[in-house]
């Protein structure tokens, strides 16, 4: 036990740690934070699907709640059930296996059911493409509000691609 | 060329893996694999190909470890029809059952006739990997996959129900579907579904060239990248009869111990998260973040996607380069040993740790579980101490490998790893040979063929390739390890309750995307 608070208070906060990134990040934190309060109470709940990606889109997904992105601290969640979600964020291209629980997830969303297709696939369909298999572009699927390019995104790409979305619903 | 035991005429095939092929007929098929396994060999892949287009019969290939390298067999199939081998390898049984699904050729006699990759997204009479499959083009909008009623395995008796889970997890993970047969918290049975994410990438292959291949190849399985691009690339060399210069291929190791290090380190994070510890998470994900960090500024990608190509590497990088790294693996070492005492200490982690998931090396060996999850259940395969390519024969790789099979051990396997990939590094950045990073791949001889075997971070990667015209790809099928450890999940969890079924599978951490293709 003490190994493990002494080895807490030793990393401290990282959130701040790298003044570069930092810098990038910050103003995108600050902007999100002020929509998500004005929008969504201060809590904006996400829930994920993998739609056929090759599973780079998820590695930089899970990235955004390391402590140096820390989602959650915005408010930001992801959730385990579509009925709890106000936004879908979806990744690869939509394979033709996953077409039906992809629509099934979206009709399960209540309002306002906002889309993040995220990566190049989800964009395009990217190298994928469609085929036998594939649908392609999460767009040819169910409706898309915003799409972050990238093979895979960064996490402040997502990060943004989230703003986008949010600030979307103003209109 | 003869080996003892095998009534079979082997050729040698060029390039960087030890291969003996040959083509059999359907007895020598069941007498080679028969034989193999008898001797302590295991299936590493089992696929098909289509020749009807050039007037030949369509194949099944088998590639097989054995002591001295792969052992690689062809089949023309006649009607159709060749022999199970799924009783002599259980690992095989999915795969027969993909290969029937995506050529419509049968194992004869083997006893599940269950679909595996096909879903709804095709007929049962359409084979979308025959040269003449039709439906190539999408088929119009609106043709959503409909519900196709698959066979699960069901469970009688008092009490028992069933938990359906998938394919949309909770968590930010992959798809696929497992039906739990449980009695009260316990689980008597466990059936996987896979293939949600099949997204034609081997006919997509088809339509590609050998450089444009490349790009594909390392999106198999986004988390494995640089062993599938490796592996692809070497397949291509061999096929070409083209040797990277030695600088490209100790650049190409300290990529591939990077990857296992990054995902190690993400795995040992989740892994504590997932029994409570989030402390653990924020840790090991921080730790993560500056390897991914320094991935991005050295090689312009932060899972070092693209960074291997045929010929050798896309970039080379600077001295200051190589101090960044060994920086990093100071702070690495001195980190994670640091959380390895704490995660060893905590009795609230060890206790959901240990006895957990196990597999025990018995089954893991009659079943044939490979990779980091093998060698946590006796199972002492790593193709960087077995076959070691350059630059691994220089470097002494020690193997980690454990006997209790349980999460603890997978763990356990995972913090030793990474110290010995954590060497290796060190080593390859002090001895790495300097000068060119990438030689030219000449064009290619049509239906040339090149295997590639690489161990990457879960286990050993295989790609075989058949070159067409003008450097186009005819055939390549790139085979991941979750195909032989995916099996294994469903008697790991036995007997264990339903909430430590997402420990269990973390600790195994196999590919959906990689499986599915």
């Amino acid at each position: 036990m003490f190994q493990l608070l002494k080895q807490i208070i030793k990393t401290g906060i990282k959130t701040e740690a790298f003044p570069q990134a930092d810098e990038a990040l910050r103003v995108t934190a600050q902007r999100l934070q002020s929509a998500v309060l004005e929008r969504f109470a201060g809590a904006l709940t996400i829930r994920h699907v993998d739609a056929g990606s090759c599973n780079g889109c998820e590695l930089e997904i899970n990235s955004l709640n390391n402590p140096y992105y820390n989602l959650e601290g915005l408010g930001i969640k992801c959730v385990a059930s579509p009925r709890h979600a106000d936004m879908l964020l979806v990744t690869g291209p939509v394979s033709r296996h996953m077409e039906t629980a992809l629509r099934r997830t979206y009709e399960a969303t209540p309002e306002p059911k906002l889309v993040v297709a995220i990566g190049d696939c989800g964009c395009t369909g990217g190298i994928f493409g469609e085929s036998y298999a594939s649908r392609g572009r999460v767009s040819n699927v169910i409706p898309v509000d915003v799409a972050v390019p990238g093979c895979p995104p960064t996490p402040l790409a997502i990060m943004q691609g989230i703003l986008t979305a949010i600030a979307s619903t103003k209109a | 060329m003869r080996i003892e035991g095998y009534n079979i005429e082997f050729s040698e095939m060029p390039g960087a893996v030890p291969v003996l092929r040959a083509a059999v007929d359907a007895m020598q098929w069941r007498e080679a694999c028969r034989r193999s396994a008898f001797d302590g060999g295991r299936l590493v892949a089992l696929w098909g190909s289509d020749d009807t287009d050039i007037g030949k019969p369509p194949a099944v290939h088998a590639a097989l470890a054995v002591y001295s390298g792969l052992m690689l067999l062809t089949l023309p199939v006649a009607e159709e029809r060749f022999p199970d081998v799924s009783d002599v390898f259980p690992a095989a049984s999915r795969m027969q059952r993909a290969l029937r699904d995506l050529y419509g050729l049968t194992a004869e006699g083997a006893a599940d006739g269950r679909p595996w990759l096909r879903h709804a997204a095709w007929a049962a009479g359409e084979h979308p990997l025959r040269k003449d499959f039709a439906g190539c083009q999408p088929p119009a909008a609106g043709h959503a996959g409909a519900a196709d009623n698959y066979p699960f395995v069901q469970v009688g008796g008092d009490g028992v129900h069933e938990i359906p889970v998938g394919p949309v997890h909770a968590g930010t993970i992959e798809p696929g579907h497992f039906r739990f047969s449980v009695v009260g918290e316990r689980v008597l049975r466990l059936d996987q579904r896979l293939g949600y994410k099949h997204k034609g990438m081997e006919k997509r292959f088809e339509q590609m060239d050998l450089q444009q291949g490349a790009r594909l190849a390392g999106r198999v399985s986004g988390d494995s990248t640089v062993a599938y691009a490796w592996a692809y690339a070497m397949a291509v060399e061999s096929a070409a009869g083209v040797t990277p210069p030695p600088r490209a291929l100790w650049l190409r190791a300290l990529l591939l111990e990077r990857e296992r290090i990054a995902n190690h380190l993400g795995d040992l994070g989740f892994l504590g998260n997932d029994a409570g510890l989030a402390f653990g998470l924020s840790q090991f994900s921080c730790l993560k973040e500056d390897v991914l960090r320094l991935n991005h500024a050295l090689f312009g990608h932060r899972y070092l996607m693209d960074a291997v190509i045929p010929g050798g590497v896309a970039r080379d990088f600077s001295a200051e380069g190589i101090a960044g790294i060994r920086a990093e693996c100071d702070v690495l070492a001195r980190a994670v040993a640091v959380i390895k005492l704490i995660y060893d200490e905590h009795p609230g982690l060890q206790d959901r740790f240990v006895t957990c998931g196990r597999v025990a090396p018995a089954l893991a060996a009659q079943l044939g579980l490979i990779g980091l999850a093998g060698r946590a259940s006796g199972q002492a395969w790593d193709l960087r101490v077995n076959h070691p390519c350059v630059p691994y024969g220089e470097l002494d790789v020690n193997m980690v490998s454990h006997r209790n099979g349980d999460v603890a051990a997978r763990v356990t396997l995972r913090f030793e790893e990474i110290f010995e990939s954590l060497r290796l590094s060190r080593m390859i950045l002090d001895r790495m040979p300097l000068g060119e990073y990438a030689a030219a791949i000449p064009t290619v001889p049509e239906h040339a063929s090149g295997v590639g075997w690489v161990e990457g971070w879960r286990g050993e990667v295989f790609v075989a390739l058949e070159t067409g015209r003008d450097n186009q790809i005819r055939r390549l099928h790139p085979h991941d390890p979750s195909w032989q450890n995916w099996p294994l999940l469903e008697h790991a969890v036995l007997g264990n309750i339903v909430p430590d079924f997402p420990l269990i599978n973390k600790s195994f951490n196999l590919s959906y995307s990689g499986h599915d293709l």
